[in-house]
């Protein structure tokens, strides 16, 4: 049956719906192979059926217009997956920043890891470009109500410098009161848990 | 990802891709020579014409429209006049999963083929019954975990984004302070990482 790996290819982007499954290069190129060999066999038909006006010659139209509508859904199917992949990308550039982690990198294609960094920098671009110096988009996501905040540490971060120039370690369930401002980021990553 | 805020499938989503896999049953009003493979019950390489097929949706749409069809497509058996009588009794008693993972897509495809307009009217009878049931459902969770599993596709993403407001609104209404949370996809990864680390 035509467009049945094609299918296969799209099932496999739903069944992850939050994140992304691993690039499936090898599907990718046995659609392309099964979308050039219906293109060539069209051909085919459609050259014999130009070549023979008589009416005695069986009509091949019926099986061109089949090939042409698997020939559309298989262009379908794979255009859908990797518009899809980059949606998904776009919102991770949003929720990771703008380094993802290694075993999320390792799904993605060559021409996927270049998009996003392409988008990561026109995105950096634009934001540097609002205002005098600049707007991080990425934080105050939801309203502040106060300048400082309480948080407890997730993981093992290391040292972090805050703007007035203090370091503070960020130790495995330490509890810090942080300026608001300066840990979202953090929060947001998942190092840091905001204490209410 | 998250639903689109319009209900209308466009040429990328996943879902109207998934809802156009669905076979209907055919028959071909042409001989189609060379694809016989597409009847796996023969081996012959023509198709007769008067041959009896299940064709997914996206094929049966585009070769049975032009000026000279190819097949004539039927309805599938859960839109024919038996099925519409059940729902036409009471939509909210019937186990929506089991006609269909995408009933209401898949009608809205075939009512096409139905010169009469009885399909598009019980898609509508069934979805405004059954649309009070599933908000009804939404503020009362807990009753029963089944009665989801009776949801076609589409209801069940109406449920859970009627769901995740009414999650929102409550916490909204008891805490004043929004509290910071690290990005959804990152929570997941990260619940992901837990279980491969557990494994090891």
């Amino acid at each position: 049956m035509f467009g049945e790996k094609a299918y296969i290819l799209i099932k496999e982007l739903d069944r992850s719906r939050d994140s992304l499954p691993p690039y499936n290069t090898e599907l990718i190129g046995e659609i392309g192979n099964e979308i050039k060999q219906l293109i060539a066999q069209n051909q085919e038909d459609a050259q014999v059926t130009e070549d023979s006006h008589a009416a005695e010659s069986v009509s091949y139209i019926p099986t061109v217009k089949i090939r042409h509508a698997a020939i559309k859904r298989n262009v379908r199917c794979i255009l859908a997956y990797h518009y899809n992949r980059i949606k998904c990308l776009k919102t991770m550039r949003w929720q990771f920043g703008s380094i993802l982690p290694p075993d999320v990198k390792a799904n993605l294609s060559a021409s996927e890891i270049e998009w996003f960094s392409q988008y990561s920098n026109s995105l950096v671009h634009y934001m540097r470009s609002i205002g005098e110096d600049g707007i991080n988009l990425a934080v105050d996501l939801k309203p502040p109500k106060s300048l400082y905040i309480e948080v407890r540490c997730l993981v093992d971060y290391g040292q972090f410098e805050l703007n007035d120039g203090s370091v503070l370690l960020l130790k495995r369930n330490s509890r810090h009161y942080l300026p608001r401002n300066e840990c979202e980021e953090l929060i947001r990553r998942g190092v840091l848990e905001h204490v209410v | 990802m998250p639903l689109q805020s319009a209900y209308y499938p466009d040429y990328y989503s996943i879902d109207d891709i998934l809802a156009t896999q669905e076979r209907i049953p055919c028959k071909f009003l042409q001989d189609v020579p060379k694809l016989g493979k597409l009847n796996p019950a023969t081996e012959e390489t023509d198709l007769k014409s008067g041959t009896n097929l299940e064709l997914p949706i996206w094929l049966a749409l585009d070769i049975s429209t032009s000026r000279q069809p190819i097949i004539s497509p039927d309805l599938p058996k859960v839109y024919k006049e038996a099925y519409r009588e059940i729902l036409k009794a009471d939509p909210c008693a019937v186990d929506l999963h089991k006609f269909g993972l995408h009933f209401y897509e898949l009608g809205s495809y075939v009512k096409k083929f139905d010169p009469r307009g009885d399909v598009a009217d019980i898609l509508i009878h069934t979805f405004t019954l059954r649309f009070r049931q599933i908000m009804d459902l939404t503020d009362n969770i807990i009753s029963d975990p089944t009665v989801v599993q009776k949801l076609d596709m589409l209801e069940r993403n109406i449920f859970k984004s009627a769901h995740d407001s009414k999650v929102k609104l409550i916490s909204w209404l008891m805490v004043s302070e929004v509290p910071l949370e690290a990005a959804s996809m990152v929570i997941n990864h990260k619940k992901r990482k837990r279980v491969d680390e557990d494994i090891i």
